[in-house]
């Protein structure tokens, strides 16, 4: 029997499950390593041979490769994990997230600023039909 | 004996953290905030209690996915901030309470909670900002920590039910403890942010505040509410929330005793993608 996901109703969001979690584990662990700053200097080096040495999937690279977070969260990504990139890039959590949104950082910060994105429109795929 | 004498919630933004640490805390964006933070923190210059039960969850820097404990004690003497990608955050080591963890572990998994019980483990701004916030920034903390903490970031996440129980758990652990101990309970984590996807920075001020308003007065009815309503109205990364209860559950009203009395209550918005909250209670009377 399916297990209930009533989450999955939600616009603009993926929960990062334990389905999640198996597709993306390898993603993440490579993620988790760059709290060290030697790996953070090798990876820096030479982005290509530094993910050869993980299990990614080639669209897992790819969309490291391109700093694609909203691709990386599809492939089973979790944003405590690849934060991480982001912070190896010098990037805060508000340039990482914006990243993932129509805004950039500015229009981002302004928007918080005026209260953040409201919950209104927001709270159910059907909302959504018809967005690019 | 020990006691606990207060609950403490907060918020537990990174970003407050690195005001602090690099000295932006008077700047236009977070002036506002940190005025905010004053009363509590003049509560707790004179209410400092001798231990912390800090729950807090942990954000993939103590533990990767090789494992994922649902609720995880800590042991040690001694925590040290960890590197999350930018660099430690320049604060004290958290000073830990063996003999107090040793006594909720045994207790509170004879109360049939299966704590994971972790002797070497770095604390990252879950524990570290509620501490920066709290305490400010002195050479040591003021007391020592015992940390407690809740994976809220791989679903599925413990109930607000599970973490209301594993507070009043709490409460019969600490005050079987021998010593003579003011002990408080904090909860830390939320309130509405979303960090990933396209609805990121989402904040939702109705919802906070009743949540703010329910911890006080309906803390059983806010356990009740269900993992989904958090995730749509405070968005995917508002679920720390839940364990706020885990502290409330820790109060004597909730073992027969006296309601607690609110000292402190804050809600900002925003610091960096987050909704900011803050609470104090001070226990009621006890149960005869």
């Amino acid at each position: 029997m399916a297990l209930d996901k009533p989450y999955l109703d939600i616009p603009g969001t993926t929960v990062f499950d334990t389905d999640q979690a198996a597709k993306g584990y390898h993603l993440n662990q490579f993620a988790m390593s760059l709290m060290k700053a030697d790996n953070r200097a090798r990876f820096k080096a030479g982005e290509d041979a530094y993910l050869d040495g993980w299990p990614l999937t080639g669209a897992q690279k790819q969309a490291v490769l391109h700093r694609d977070f909203n691709r990386m969260i599809e492939l089973g990504g979790n944003i405590y994990f690849l934060a991480k990139i982001g912070a190896t890039d010098g990037l805060n959590y508000v340039q990482i997230v914006s990243s993932m949104t129509e805004n950039d950082a500015e229009a981002h910060t302004e928007m918080m600023l005026a209260g953040g994105r409201s919950p209104d429109g927001n709270r159910y795929l059907h909302e959504w039909e018809g967005r690019d | 004996m020990a006691r606990i004498t207060a609950s403490v919630y907060t918020s537990h933004v990174p970003a407050i953290g690195v005001a602090m640490d690099l000295g932006k805390t008077t700047e236009p964006y977070y002036a506002p905030l940190f005025a905010g933070y004053e009363p509590a923190r003049a509560w707790m210059a004179d209410n400092t209690p001798d231990a912390v039960v800090l729950v807090f969850n942990d954000h993939a820097n103590a533990f990767s996915l090789e494992m994922v404990p649902t609720f995880a004690l800590g042991m040690s003497e001694r925590y040290e901030p960890a590197d999350e990608g930018w660099g430690a955050r320049p604060v004290p080591p958290v000073v830990g309470h063996p003999e107090l963890s040793a006594h909720i572990a045994h207790s509170v998994i004879r109360q049939d909670f299966d704590l994971t019980l972790v002797n070497d483990m770095a604390v990252d701004h879950g524990c570290t900002v509620p501490l920066s916030i709290m305490f400010g920034q002195p050479d040591a903390w003021p007391c020592r920590v015992v940390p407690l903490v809740v994976n809220v970031v791989q679903y599925p996440v413990p109930s607000g039910r599970r973490c209301l129980e594993l507070g009043r758990a709490l409460r019969r652990a600490v005050e079987s403890f021998d010593e003579d101990l003011d002990v408080q309970v904090w909860g830390t984590g939320g309130m509405s942010h979303q960090l990933q996807g396209p609805r990121a920075g989402l904040i939702n001020q109705p919802w906070d505040n009743a949540f703010l308003e329910r911890m006080i007065h309906d803390p059983e009815g806010q356990a009740a509410v269900e993992h989904v309503e958090y995730v749509r109205e405070a968005g995917s990364e508002g679920i720390e929330l839940v364990m706020w209860l885990v502290a409330r559950g820790a109060m004597a009203d909730l073992a027969g005793g006296g309601a607690p009395s609110e000292v402190h209550r804050l809600y900002h918005v925003p610091a960096s993608n987050t909704a900011v909250g803050q609470l104090i209670l001070e226990d009621g009377e006890a149960a005869t």
